[in-house]
């Protein structure tokens, strides 16, 4: 389990970009955190990855503290950041430095495999599409098994049909091993179509606003009507959260509760 | 059902946009370039040859390669060619190995960049060629001040070249190092060399450029054996087709050595192949 325990971040220069932030999150769950700009979800997410420290509070995962990138937490950013002068199979490999050559290349090969890129072991990251690139970067990160997996918008660079392509795409590869996933997203469908909680975070300072659980079995009929009755509660507590006079809920509350209306 | 997605292509591969030349393109690029020196050189042989001038002063390209000959056969050529390179050799080595480690530290931390680099910077200005009365001074007038001078005109590029490409490594591939949990160490053979190789083998290319212009302004100066001392030679004796013989040496040898450098560094270097190749077109 990993648990957020009053996280806050202040930077340098004085802007508070996360405020006592907590959450426990359950092995295997899908989350989405969603918000404005300047909620702090990137900031949450560098601070579960270990790639920034938190100003006060504590992330653990299953009671180990995390302060610096973890064997266990696997990230996907924005970007696919390939690695230029390493082939498509080599960047996949990255991570698996420590293993026997031939581990090494039957895991990258079934990895390859795994996200439809077989032929395409030996190009290099220049000659991949958006699509493709973002697929070897899910490859790299998944491939040496993390526990947790975080994605940082990791779809908002891509067009709207290769993103729905990538979003099923990683529920399939999600469904391997049940890694958790926390997905910071500002796209509502993609957050409903992946999740099974979304929590809504509200900026200056970032914090937590709301959480939404979406009680959808898989796969997901974006068309159906419930999925819209999902997409409509998450965007009016968006909304909600960017509205200055709603007040926030009772900080005594923990996270897994009641809606607070 | 995408019905109601938006009608989007995925972009094209950029590998499989890069038009190929066209045939004439291909092979009359190359072709045009050679086009005007040669026809200017038989021109002046012909001018020559028909008696208009007696090239006594600008020699027909003929009587210059019959002077290379010449000197190749008495094996003249080959000493002062050796002597040369050796200098140029020793020079970019010294040059290369100081302007890669300082560089590198310069690059790597900042208290060392904000110590050394100003003082770099501030020696940098300085014309190399006003280091020669000093280094022969300090040095004397035989090999040790040749070299130094030559491998002083080879550092400051290198310095250059290694210290930016890696202060611009990108911040987002260094953190894909970090997620990834590599030391030190790993972060520098996996990370770092990768992402500087091809600023520096610019550098690289560029300091061996300046290692060969310094071998000709050392060798001007006093020596006894290489290429600038045919030159010297050349002229207080009278002989232009001497000079040009080793101006076209020189050209070979420069030409040559950069080759070297850019073979040597292309199996490295192949991930960003087709891109300069594209870019040519």
């Amino acid at each position: 389990m990993l648990a957020l325990d009053r996280v806050s971040k202040t930077y340098p220069n004085g802007v508070q970009a996360l405020a006592r932030f907590s959450a426990e999150i359950r092995q295997g769950e899908i989350l989405a955190i969603i918000g404005g700009s300047g909620c702090g979800k990137s900031t949450l997410l560098r601070a579960i990855a270990g790639l920034d420290r938190a100003s006060s509070g504590t992330v653990t995962l299953d009671r180990e503290a995390i302060a610096s990138p973890h064997a266990k937490i696997g990230i996907i950013f924005q970007e696919p950041r390939l690695l230029p002068w390493l082939s498509v199979a080599d960047n996949i490999g990255f991570g698996l430095a420590d293993l026997p050559a031939t581990e090494r290349r039957e895991k990258v090969a079934r990895a390859l495999e795994r996200v439809g890129l077989a032929d395409k072991a030996q190009a290099w990251p220049r000659e991949l599409s958006g699509g493709q690139a973002q697929r070897v970067a899910i490859a790299r990160a998944l491939v040496p098994q993390p526990e947790v997996l975080l994605l940082d918008e990791p779809f908002s660079a891509l067009d709207a049909f290769t993103r729905r392509d990538l979003q099923d795409h990683l529920l399939d590869l999600w469904a391997d091993t049940r890694p958790t996933l926390i997905l910071v997203t500002h796209d509502v469908d993609e957050a409903v179509v992946l999740a099974d909680r979304v929590l809504v975070m509200r900026p200056w300072p970032g914090r937590l606003f709301d959480q939404i659980e979406i009680n959808l079995g898989r796969p997901r009929d974006r068309n159906s009507p419930l999925f819209e009755n999902f997409k409509r509660s998450v965007l009016t507590s968006l909304d909600r959260s960017l509205d200055r006079n709603v007040p926030d809920r009772d900080a005594t509350q923990g996270p897994g509760q009641a809606m607070w209306w | 059902m995408i019905s109601d997605a938006p009608v989007l292509q995925q972009t094209s591969e950029p590998g499989d946009s890069t038009i190929a030349p066209s045939r004439l393109s291909r092979y009359a690029r190359p072709l045009l370039g050679v086009l005007l020196p040669l026809i200017l050189a038989l021109g002046w042989e012909l001018v020559v040859w028909s008696g208009w001038s007696n090239g006594r002063l600008v020699p027909p390209p003929l009587r210059v390669f019959a002077t290379i000959a010449e000197l190749a056969r008495s094996g003249e050529l080959i000493r002062h060619i050796a002597a040369t390179l050796w200098r140029v050799g020793l020079g970019f080595a010294f040059g290369v190995v100081a302007g890669t480690l300082l560089g590198a530290i310069s690059g790597y931390w900042s208290l060392a960049r904000r110590l050394l680099d100003p003082t770099v910077q501030a020696l940098r200005a300085i014309p190399s060629l006003a280091w020669v009365p000093l280094f022969i001074l300090w040095l004397g007038i035989f090999e040790t001040s040749k070299i130094a001078l030559i491998a002083v005109g080879v550092f400051f590029p290198v310095y250059l070249g290694v210290m930016g490409a890696i202060l611009i490594v990108d911040r987002k591939i260094v953190e894909v190092g970090r997620t990834f949990r590599l030391s030190g160490p790993a972060m520098i053979r996996r990370i770092l060399l990768p992402a500087v190789l091809p600023a520096y083998v610019v550098s690289l290319r560029v300091g061996l450029g300046l290692g060969w212009m310094f071998v000709v302004a050392a060798e001007l100066i006093g020596a006894s054996e290489g290429l600038g001392y045919l030159l010297l030679d050349g002229q207080q004796l009278g002989k232009p087709a001497q000079i040009l013989a080793a101006i076209v040496i020189f050209a070979i040898l420069g030409k040559l050595t950069d080759w070297l450098i850019e073979v040597a560094a292309a199996p490295f270097l192949r991930w960003q192949d087709a891109f300069g190749r594209a870019k040519e077109i």
